[in-house]
């Protein structure tokens, strides 16, 4: 005869086992779920508990063919560096939104910013948005404008740009604005 | 065993030296056959083979300047397509197939090298079937016309002591002029020029006493018969030749001067326009940068239509347009081939051209964009060595001219048009007033931009905007 005692301690396991098994199956669901949103290239939504500032957008428009200026207050980083890849990631969110006057790729994305020297800024854009970019000198000049000149307007000191994708120099954006060369802010602007 | 001295060796070997130079130099010129076509979109000459007794030409070459052609050979069977018109051949057989009906070439079908050659009399019958429309041609002559470009002279005789002899164009021309004594011979290579109605025409003056027509290899030529030298001008935009008694040597230092070719004894020279010297004429080119090709495709404007295709056919409108104006036009491309914009400006820049257009086509936006050069932040420049990339620079005051000039042309035919600053090479790396202009469709939209109508439109204001600013580009009227 089994001892009571001992009969309740195994029945007691069993439930335990069961429990973390489910337990552990709905971890595992968890994880996977994290871990798909880490392909997503979507840019990063700013931080919504940030000060907001008022910043300039350089916004193109493809129908007459110009960059409207359009006011928005977006939560800014402290540092310089972070601040400028904020500012373009919110004017990406602009032609990434349904129905946009200039679309770009849901994909597109502002890989990093670096200020290298007093007055330069070097835009690394991902694979994604030179790669589905629409074709045409001036869909592609309207693109190149928009970065470079909110860029300028709203972080000081700027005077050249120079875009990379992934890191690298390319030819052209999508097969006609040159990125071979470094932008002149002034002239741009002019 | 006889011995030759040296001394009668020497004299030998020159004697056969000499033999052989004269021989060479008096053998007659083997002048190498040619069929010259004259279209709407292009003007080109082709070079005729012959076989068997009959003459033959390159079907695809033929048809590749005026549309989009594809090829294959298989076998002995050769296919073209000609925009969406089929053809089929095969080899030694004179019988082919064109939009699934049987044509009769009248001559074997011709395979060589994977190139299809048909039978040169068969052109006047065989083209309308690809081209849809008529075609004429003059096969003793090697000229074929493709729709109404023909340029018809007449001539007006002002008898008088100095006769002058007026030949009147319908369109601009610019044929090769020499003299030999008696007469004045123009050579029509390029031009549509067609028969006055009459091969001879006689005049009732002493000095200046008849003029001929005659066709020959793909050429046109006019003589003029004179008792005295005569000196041509040009006038009216190149459609006018005026033919004038020359003045003597006494008369020359009183008042207008003599033309040196009036006194030339036998060997032809150029004549030149009036108010242009060194004598050499020379007319002012422009490089028409036709964008992409190859495997650079360019935008895709529709399912079916790249903007490398787009921008060849555009690129030769825009040169008959400014051939007609009096210009010279280099191509940065003749074909679907792969040019390096590097490689595109150094030819512009070697060319000495006046001006650089190039052409794009997007399928977003309406009527045409004119850009010039958004220079970016120059490279360095050492002495008299510019920077590649600001090459461009001294010239972008002009540029931004031309630019404007072309965007009026384009408003004032009720077209969109709106300059801009872009950057886009090869604009930054020529040394000469240069604009990009990109075509975007027009009021049937996307269809357009493979329209040769709608092409001719935009090209005929690029072009008139190139004239308004010749004096810019440091071209004299």
């Amino acid at each position: 005869m089994i001892p009571r005692h001992l009969v309740i301690s195994v029945a007691v396991m069993l439930v335990l086992v069961v429990t973390m098994g489910i337990y552990a199956r709905r971890m595992r669901r968890q994880a996977r779920e994290l871990e798909s949103p880490a392909t997503n290239t979507l840019p990063v939504a700013p931080p919504a508990s940030g000060r907001t500032e008022a910043v300039t957008l350089y916004v193109a428009d493809d129908s007459p063919g110009i960059l409207r200026q359009e006011a928005a207050q977006i939560p800014l980083p402290g540092g310089r560096q972070q601040r400028a890849e904020e500012l373009l990631r919110a004017l990406l969110r602009v032609y990434q939104q349904p129905g946009a006057a200039h679309p770009l790729s849901a994909a597109s994305d502002i890989r990093s910013i670096y200020l290298v020297e007093p007055g330069m800024a070097v835009i690394d854009l991902n694979a994604a948005f030179a790669d589905e970019h629409r074709s045409g000198i001036l869909i592609e000049q309207l693109t190149v404008n928009s970065l470079v000149e909110t860029l300028a307007a709203n972080v000081q000191g700027i005077q050249r740009v120079r875009i990379l994708v992934e890191g690298r120099a390319r030819e052209t954006l999508a097969g006609h604005a040159d990125l071979s060369d470094v932008f002149d802010v002034q002239k741009m602007m002019q | 065993m006889p011995f030759i001295s040296k001394k009668t060796l020497a004299s030998l070997l020159g004697i056969v030296f000499f033999a052989m130079a004269a021989v060479v130099a008096t053998a007659p010129q083997v002048q190498e056959k040619q069929l010259s076509v004259y279209a709407p979109v292009a003007t080109y000459t082709l070079p005729v083979l012959d076989r068997s007794g009959h003459e033959y030409v390159g079907l695809l070459e033929l048809l590749e300047p005026l549309g989009r052609v594809s090829s294959q050979a298989a076998g002995g069977r050769w296919g073209i397509r000609y925009n969406s018109v089929d053809g089929n051949f095969a080899a030694g057989k004179s019988r082919g197939r064109i939009r699934g009906r049987d044509f009769d070439l009248g001559a074997p079908f011709l395979i060589e090298n994977a190139r299809g050659f048909v039978p040169l009399a068969s052109l006047g019958n065989l083209l309308p079937k690809f081209l849809g429309t008529a075609v004429d041609f003059h096969q003793s002559g090697r000229r074929l016309f493709v729709g109404q470009v023909g340029i018809e002279p007449s001539f007006h005789l002002e008898s008088g002591a100095q006769p002058r002899l007026v030949l009147n164009f319908n369109g601009p021309v610019n044929p090769t002029i020499s003299t030999e004594p008696g007469r004045v011979r123009m050579l029509f290579k390029r031009d549509p020029v067609l028969s006055p109605g009459s091969q001879s025409i006689s005049f009732a003056d002493k000095i200046i006493t008849q003029a001929t027509y005659s066709e020959n290899n793909g050429a046109a030529e006019i003589d003029v018969t004179a008792n005295s030298p005569l000196l041509a001008t040009y006038s009216n935009g190149g459609k006018t030749i005026t033919l004038a008694a020359a003045p003597t040597e006494a008369k020359s230092g009183q008042g207008a001067p003599a033309n040196p070719l009036a006194n030339a004894p036998s060997q032809p020279k150029a004549t030149p326009p009036p108010g242009t010297a060194p004598p050499a004429v020379r007319r002012p080119v422009i490089f028409v940068d036709a964008a992409h090709g190859g495997d650079e495709r360019g935008a895709a404007l529709t399912d079916r239509l790249a903007e490398k295709d787009v921008t060849l056919g555009f690129a030769r409108l825009l040169r008959h347009e400014l051939e007609l104006r009096g210009f010279a036009v280099q191509m940065s491309r003749e074909g679907d081939t792969a040019v390096p914009l590097d490689q595109r400006a150094g030819s512009a820049n070697a060319g000495q051209a006046v001006a650089f257009i190039a052409l794009h086509a997007t399928s977003q936006g309406s009527g045409a964009r004119v850009y010039t050069a958004l220079l970016p932040r120059e490279g360095e420049s050492k002495g008299v060595f510019r920077a590649w990339n600001g090459a461009q620079e001294q010239a972008l005051a002009v540029s931004s001219m031309v630019a404007t000039a072309i965007v009026n042309e384009l408003q004032v035919r009720k077209m969109t048009g709106r300059a801009s600053a872009a950057s886009l090479r090869p604009l930054n790396n020529v040394l000469m007033p240069a604009v990009a202009v990109e075509l975007a469709p027009g009021p049937n939209g996307a269809a357009d931009l493979g329209s040769a109508t709608y092409q001719q439109q935009v090209a005929a204001a690029i072009a008139d905007g190139v004239v308004s600013v010749r004096d810019r580009l440091g071209v004299q009227r």
